[in-house]
């Protein structure tokens, strides 16, 4: 039996990573709950933002922090332009069509980054990464509080653009009623891609936090994906709070399953909750009942 | 419909001369071939039949390979037992996703991200089981590669080809007869319109296991030839969802709920891939990764603009 203090410290690390892992999962799941497409290209898309903060902290000694900036910028680009070019014309499209034309976007990112950056793992070093704050026998690293920080602060932005802006209110307004949007007259498919490049914006902000917690390396994209999953099944797909209550709860689970099983075994703990969750409470936990 | 019979024939006997007219190295491609175009058909009946998206089907390889492959491992036993646990193991894994998921009303992307979890779960799982040799992996052994070994599928390439020529005709065989029963009209019944299925008085539940089952048997035995052909088994590499991917690839290039879709899609993809390999490696672009860019390319440009696959149009234009 692991010491107290020991499991408090990976508890408090499991939530900090899970706040930055359900930032991540925001963006699946505000895709998810607008366009009614799952992102299957997710975790390659946030692999990507991981080495565009690494291309840039060496290029021009960047701060991750600061580099949230114009990669999120151009992930909404690439967003809105992969939603506008590719994605719309397959909303009306059976699911497997939907899930196959991701699947080639995946295959197309992991590869091009195994291709520009090579099979080895890359990361950053800023001088803050090895310093801790101390709240008693609690170690706090301070690059993860500050990458969970950065996740909560553009989380709540983004709670706020749906809540208190007039295009959160018509993005909603698609969600909740496609044909009904569409007749008072709003842009669906601009709307639309609008939401995309706002989840690339997750994924890009939540990457560039990510580097600072551990190396990338290409296949992270598929385990991204499939945890990005797990995440926003068990907080409630379409959800934006369950989202992030997913991920932490995720977070801590691998953390605390990594102490007490195996580090290996860690996965095998969320897939199983997420199991559970789909037969016991399929809308999630905090998701409605569709 | 009429000249489907003359060129299912043409086909029949090309594949069956093939081994005289190629060497071995095409041999293999065709066996991968033909190993998808199996594949794809078992994952066809349950998504093109009965509607029911599966996107972790590896799991049946999975765990056919690893049921026929312990069994020959720890006990020598031969596959004929062990493609018999093997069908019984991933029946009994496929009632179980089947009936947990149906019963809970569980469909379309929820249906589908079960069934990735179920996969990855038995990936891990694998992972940590000890008797099966774990991530490090089980190996077979292998006596002997001259001689027709039927007993226990030990042979030259040439049986291989065979056995595996043998399973897709008869997955072909088999979906043909299954689109024209009963059941296939209840599984397309239930693909179009659930509700409607439900309210003619059809018992979705049941007939959607039903798919589920059959299904699951006819990937189980592609993964006892898997282990017997490839004779080592990692549970990163059999579970793993790009394997799963693999097989959906084929019927969703050919079509969807056609008969000829998985063959057709299976054979273009290997060509395409093995073709891209072969290009690459002329000209000199060795990277690593840049094939399944170029593949992924392709895959993205078919399905956009032959959103119901390759067949589907193609027998528009011969007029089949």
């Amino acid at each position: 039996m692991p010491a107290l203090d020991l499991v408090a410290n990976v508890v408090v690390s499991g939530i900090l990573t899970g706040l930055v892992y359900g930032l991540m999962a925001l963006g699946l799941s505000v895709i998810f709950g607008v366009v009614r497409v799952v992102n299957f290209a997710h975790g390659e898309m946030m692999t990507l933002a991981m080495y565009a903060a690494t291309v840039l902290f060496a290029a021009f000694k960047l701060d991750p922090f600061l580099a949230m900036l114009p990669v999120a910028a151009a992930f909404f680009v690439f967003g809105y332009a992969l939603q506008a070019g590719f994605i719309n014309p397959f909303i009306t499209r059976p699911e497997h069509s939907q899930f196959m034309l991701l699947v080639a976007v995946a295959i197309i990112l992991v590869n091009a980054m195994l291709m520009i950056f090579g099979p080895d793992a890359r990361n950053v070093q800023v001088d803050y990464q090895l310093d801790s704050y101390e709240l008693g026998p609690i170690l706090i690293d301070k690059g993860r509080l500050f990458a969970a920080a950065a996740a909560v602060i553009a989380a709540s932005g983004l709670f706020a653009f749906f809540r208190y802006t007039l295009t959160g209110k018509a993005i909603r307004a698609c969600a909740d009623n496609y044909l009904g949007a569409r007749v008072v007259g709003l842009h669906v498919k601009h709307l639309y891609a609008l939401t995309f490049g706002l989840g690339a914006v997750c994924v890009a902000i939540a990457g560039c936090a990510m580097v600072l917690l551990v190396d990338v390396t290409p296949p992270l994209g598929p385990a991204y994906t499939l945890l990005a999953f797990v995440i926003v099944i068990v907080g409630g797909l379409g959800s934006m709070g369950g989202a992030l209550l997913g991920g932490v709860l995720i977070g801590v689970s691998e953390a605390l399953a990594g102490l007490f099983i195996a580090p290996s075994a860690k996965s095998m703990f969320s897939f199983g909750l997420l199991i559970l969750v789909l037969l016991l409470r399929p809308q999630g936990l905090l998701g409605r009942r569709a | 419909m009429k000249r489907s019979p003359v060129l299912l024939a043409v086909l029949a006997a090309l594949l069956v001369l093939l081994p005289l007219l190629v060497g071995n190295y095409a041999l293999s491609v065709a066996t991968l071939i033909l190993y998808f175009a199996y594949t794809g058909q078992a994952w066809n009946v349950m998504m093109g039949f009965a509607g029911q998206l599966s996107l972790g089907h590896a799991v049946y390889v999975g765990v056919g390979a690893y049921a026929a492959g312990s069994l020959f491992f720890h006990y020598g036993i031969g596959p004929w037992a062990g493609v018999c646990l093997a069908i019984a193991l991933c029946v009994a894994l496929g009632l179980v996703i089947g009936f947990l998921a149906f019963r809970f009303r569980i469909s379309g992307v929820y249906f589908a991200l079960l069934t990735i979890a179920f996969a990855e779960f038995t990936r891990i799982g694998f992972d940590h089981l000890d008797w099966t040799g774990g991530p490090g992996g089980m190996f077979l052994r292998v006596a002997q590669r001259d001689t027709w070994d039927l007993a226990n599928f030990r042979g030259p390439p040439l049986m291989y080809y065979y056995a595996m020529l043998a399973l897709a005709a008869g997955a072909f065989a088999l979906c043909a007869w299954l689109l024209r029963s009963r059941a296939g009209y209840y599984w397309q019944a239930i693909r179009e319109d659930e509700e409607a299925a439900q309210a003619l008085g059809i018992n979705t539940f049941r007939w959607k296991l039903l798919a589920v089952a059959i299904s699951a048997a006819m990937t189980a035995v592609a993964g006892v030839f898997f282990a017997f052909y490839y004779n080592n088994l990692f549970p990163e590499q059999i579970f793993h969802i790009s394997r799963s991917i693999e097989i959906i690839l084929g019927p969703v290039i050919g079509g969807v709920g056609t008969l000829f879709g998985p063959v057709l899609g299976a054979t273009v993809l290997t060509l395409l891939s093995d073709g891209i390999t072969e290009a690459l490696a002329a000209v000199g672009w060795e990277i690593p990764g840049i094939k399944q860019v170029f593949y992924g390319v392709v895959l993205l440009a078919v399905v956009m603009f032959l959103p119901n696959g390759i067949w589907p149009a193609l027998a528009r234009r011969l007029r089949l």
